[in-house]
């Protein structure tokens, strides 16, 4: 333990913490900007600088580990004057137009600048002298380098929790800029569209791309009937944007939101995600069968599940040759999409060319997916518009409903009913639980030995986990798997998801099924969701999605009657020549350097 | 003011027997080396001024089996060209300086990081390097030194941005504690000496320090070396001891006619000519890593100050804000108080600026972007306005 002082307070703490940590560990609030907690420490900001005594410098205090007898003052006139300053040169680069700017109101750089800088600025506005460019070329995010403060949070997040690095720093003093390879557009780099910059972006630099105006634009369409669907990580974030605590489940007041909003039917992606269990489970099935007992060559093992769209772009850039193992199932966005304009059109008699189909999802990456050449099975963009949580938030307030006061509504029916196993899929092991639920059953003919079927190995916030289930009592058909240990893996974040496909790739790691989310917690970290993020949020997200699981009538796929009805009615028989034609997709390789 | 007036030396191009010297060093403990370096007085030739020993006695404390000695010859300072020079003619000294620096320290390898400009030396310095190994290798040192280029970033000279250029990296400077003798290149305990500090380091244990510290004066030890240049009749490296008066250099290399002498490059002092004659170079006056460069009446110090400015807006790597943004609100300031555009009192909030940069920058280049801008600004205010 280490004794310091801070504003003549005496506070004892570990060796190693920041003077920023011991500071709040006494009440005592150190502005900064480039720190996050999801990321190692920049100190480039130096917004936190603050005075220590004998210290020819101030010092940033967020990179300044504490030391013994250290005493520190984070509000003396030197750091008033160097904040004030620090503030007033942040801004005389960025563009402040505040008032027109999608972060407006969630920026740290105007909470900043409300409390150090108003009145007269001091310094020359510098945003001029630069050729800025706004990208707009991914159809997933915005990026506008008049806003960019340098903070480089994207370019650490980029890096280190996603092991991508489409941004990164390029030249240098004036010039210096955050940039793609070869300064080339964003849609043509190797970026997933995760979103987990925008997330950490303290200003309006990188935002996603907006559809909200589309979407009012087909609603007030009378000629077009707009379906809504709703993902299962949406409804324990939406209510942090709505001035709600983190965790809070919000999934009655969503449905009533949107309909008041005027969508003509609100659904919910959590049927497709049953959908995507039957469709994977059979899939996983099959492949084990065909590959463990008829040496079937041309099938690839262990499968990885294809949920992510985040990950699915990470592997055809990264891993092209390992294609061959990822699920040909479509995510639930895209099985949903392609439903709407195919078997829910034609159950409500309406004609798919005038179905507007929208997705909320808690991702970026979503916009882009849905955007896919190959995302038009049913003839039409199976998903016209896809919108975050964050857009969501920003529809509801623009139409002026009193959240809190709404009543619970339920989803309409037909793809409005699901299961608990539907709603687990916002999770970081969801799917691998919702998999093992239906999959164990088929093939034992008994339900997960589990209590409460919740299977606790699978789930957890750790970045790689292991499980392995042991087969026991199959049916007749499934004898094959008799004793058989199911070895699973589950992988968030695209740090976490490159350390397993490059075992994989190795031939290093013995699975049958890895689950893939490329965000961290899976998609309740995704990178639609409302901002700020950190460990903390995610885990309240996470305890919520597991309680709306424990809190559903249906707790297994293959109980969904929605789902037994769809296979009855139009979809034949799970894997079947229709399911391949709608639910199913194949992937392209992409460049890597 | 007592003074030790201008005295030439010659003890960095002297030339000496290397063998002899590394054949000293290697009978000599760890302790014994770094005590004669500690006893030296020998600060830091590359213009921060740290003391040598103290350097080397930290990084030899450290527990670690790999450590590095690394030779900063990224020689970028305006102005600044001895190392070149010293490079070119005694490159056996700076290896000497290295190897016995590995044997304090318990380093068996050592980087020299070369300005990208200098490559045309290194054919004969890699002949040069390849009999000292041998050499070296035949009194049973056990230290090998390897090469790497600059690409042109000033701020590649800054120690940590250097690690992180050696290590493959864009050269950003790290945020410090820990500080190299702890944590430095590829993590490891590292000594990194400027190119003047690993010789004249080399020639202490030659001559031994009692020697050494007759020349120069308390807090100034011994002698440096000194790239003059601008408005002198006899631009070029001179070796002098520590101590005169700018005065008593100005008698030496001006041409009569001298308003100024900028001393520390573009990151250093400027000293007018009424203070001349107070004015010690050295760590009691205006440190310098040996940049001199000579203003005579012809010369506007608007142009001079812009000039560095323009440096700075450019050479900064731009990673922190006071530094990035700092030089450009600095160098658009007089320009806009040139034009007549901004009043001359927005020249005090400039010197504000100043202040703020040097004491929140992150690094050195920040933190000394001040002195030359107070100085000039400060001292030939009406210059900067009309």
């Amino acid at each position: 333990m280490v004794t310091l002082k801070i504003n003549e307070h005496e506070v004892k703490v570990a060796e190693g913490t920041t003077i920023l940590s011991a500071a709040k560990t006494l009440g005592i609030n150190i502005p900064t900007l480039c720190n996050h907690p999801d990321l190692c420490v920049a100190g480039n900001c130096r917004v936190c600088v603050v005075e220590q005594k004998g210290a020819r410098t101030l010092v940033a205090s967020c990179a300044t580990p504490v030391s013994e007898g250290m005493e520190i003052q984070t509000n003396s006139l030197k750091v008033r004057n160097a904040r004030k300053h620090i503030v007033e040169l942040l801004l005389s680069e960025h563009r402040a137009d505040c008032t027109k700017c999608y972060k407006n109101q969630n920026c740290e750089l105007q909470t900043l600048a409300n409390e150090y800088s108003f009145g007269e600025h001091i310094f020359l506005d510098l945003v001029e002298d630069h050729n800025y460019v706004i990208d707009r070329s991914s159809p997933a995010f915005i990026k506008d380098d008049s806003k960019c403060i340098r903070c480089q949070r994207c370019v650490r997040t980029c890096a280190q929790l996603q092991h991508v690095s489409a941004i990164a720093v390029s030249h240098k003093g004036s010039e210096m800029k955050i940039s793609s390879f070869h300064d080339r557009p964003m849609s043509h780099v190797v970026c997933t569209n995760c979103g987990q910059c925008v997330n950490r972006c303290p200003t309006g630099a990188l935002t996603e791309k907006t559809y909200i105006d589309q979407v009012w634009d087909a609603i007030y369409d009378n000629d077009k009937h707009v379906v809504v669907q709703t993902a299962p990580a949406v409804r324990v974030a939406l209510g942090e944007d709505l001035g709600y605590d983190p965790g809070e489940r919000v999934t009655g007041k969503l449905v009533t939101a949107l309909r008041q909003l005027g969508f003509d039917s609100v659904l919910d992606t959590d049927f497709t995600a049953d959908l995507t269990i039957i469709e994977e489970g059979t899939e996983l099935l099959t492949r084990l069968k065909k590959v463990l007992v008829e040496g079937d060559k041309t099938l690839a093992l262990p499968m990885f599940t294809s949920c992510s769209p985040g990950w699915i772009k990470f592997i055809e850039h990264k891993y092209p040759h390992m294609l061959p193992n990822l699920s040909t199932c479509k995510s639930p966005q895209q099985m949903f999409g392609a439903l709407a304009k195919t078997f829910y059109a034609k159950k409500r008699n309406l004609d798919p060319a005038n179905v507007v189909s929208v997705s909320i999802m808690p991702c970026t990456a979503k916009k882009y997916e849905a955007d896919r050449p190959e995302m038009r099975s049913s003839g039409y963009k199976d998903i016209d518009y896809v919108l975050t949580t964050r857009e969501l938030a920003v529809m509801i307030k623009q139409a002026g409903i009193d959240f809190r006061t709404l009543e619970e509504g339920h989803y309409d029916s037909v793809m409005g009913v699901s299961t608990g196993a539907g709603v687990i899929f916002g999770a970081t092991g969801g799917v691998m639980e919702a998999a093992l639920r239906t999959a164990y059953e088929i093939v034992t003919g008994r339900p997960v030995p589990f209590k409460n079927l919740n299977i606790m190995p699978v789930r957890g916030m750790e970045g790689v986990r292991e499980a392995t289930i042991k087969i026991e009592g199959t049916m007749e058909e499934w004898r094959f798997l008799e004793g058989v240990e199911l070895k699973v893996a589950i992988a968030h974040g695209l740090v976490n998801a490159n350390k397993i496909a490059k075992a994989v790739s190795q031939g290093k790691a013995q699975y049958h099924f890895i689950e893939i989310m490329a965000c961290p917690g899976g998609c309740l970290g995704g990178g639609g969701q409302p901002i700020p993020t950190n460990a903390d949020i995610r885990q309240k997200r996470m305890e919520a999605i597991y309680a709306e699981d424990m809190h559903m009538d249906l707790r297994k796929s293959h109980d969904n009657p929605e789902v037994t009805a769809i296979y009855q009615e139009f979809l034949e028989k799970p894997n079947g020549h229709k399911a391949h034609e709608l639910l199913h997709t194949h992937y392209t390789e992409r460049e890597s350097y | 003011m007592k003074n030790k007036g201008l005295t030439k030396v010659d003890l960095i191009f002297e030339t000496v027997d290397v063998r002899k010297v590394m054949q000293k060093a290697f009978e000599m403990t760890s302790e014994e080396i770094i005590q004669q370096v500690l006893e030296s007085g020998l600060k830091g030739r590359g213009g921060a001024g740290f003391p040598t020993g103290l350097k080397w006695k930290y990084t030899a404390a450290e527990k670690d089996p790999d450590k590095y000695i690394v030779c900063n010859a990224d020689e970028g300072e305006p102005g600044t060209f001895k190392d070149r020079e010293i490079l070119d003619k005694v490159a056996p000294k700076v290896y000497a300086g290295m190897a016995i620096a590995g044997k304090a320290m318990g380093a068996r390898k050592g980087f020299i990081y070369l300005r990208g400009e200098y490559r045309f030396l290194l054919p004969q310095l890699f002949v040069e390097l390849h009999k000292f190994h041998k050499m070296i290798a035949e009194i049973g040192y056990d230290f090998n030194i390897e090469y790497r280029m600059g690409s042109g970033a000033y701020i590649c000279g800054e120690e940590s941005a250097l690690f992180e250029s050696i290590e493959g990296r864009r050269g950003e400077p790290r945020n410090k504690p820990p500080y190299p003798t702890t944590s430095g290149l590829f993590s490891k305990p590292t000594s990194i000496n400027n190119v003047e500090t690993l010789v004249t380091a080399m020639m202490i244990i030659e001559k031994g320090p009692l020697e050494y510290v007759k020349l120069g004066t308390k807090d100034s030890r011994g002698s440096k070396v000194f790239s003059i240049s601008g408005d002198t009749p006899i631009p070029g490296i001179f070796e002098l001891e520590l101590g005169m008066t700018v005065q008593q250099f100005v008698n030496e290399f001006g041409d009569g006619d001298t308003k100024a002498v900028q001393v520390g490059g573009a990151s250093g002092f400027c000293v007018p000519r009424k203070k001349f004659a107070d004015t010690i170079i050295g760590f009691e006056g205006v440190p310098t890593g040996g940049s001199m460069k000579l203003f005579n009446s012809s010369r506007s110090m608007y142009n001079v100050l812009h000039n560095y400015l323009e440096f700075f807006t450019e050479e900064s790597c731009g990673q922190c804000t006071p530094c990035r943004v700092g030089c450009q609100q600095l160098f658009k300031g007089i320009e806009k108080v040139k034009k007549g555009e901004a009043k001359s009192t927005y020249l005090n909030e400039l010197v504000k600026l100043a202040d703020t940069m040097k004491v929140a920058s992150k690094c050195g280049l920040g933190q000394s972007v001040g002195n030359a801008f107070k100085s000039i600004v400060e001292n030939f205010r009406e210059e900067i306005i009309y």
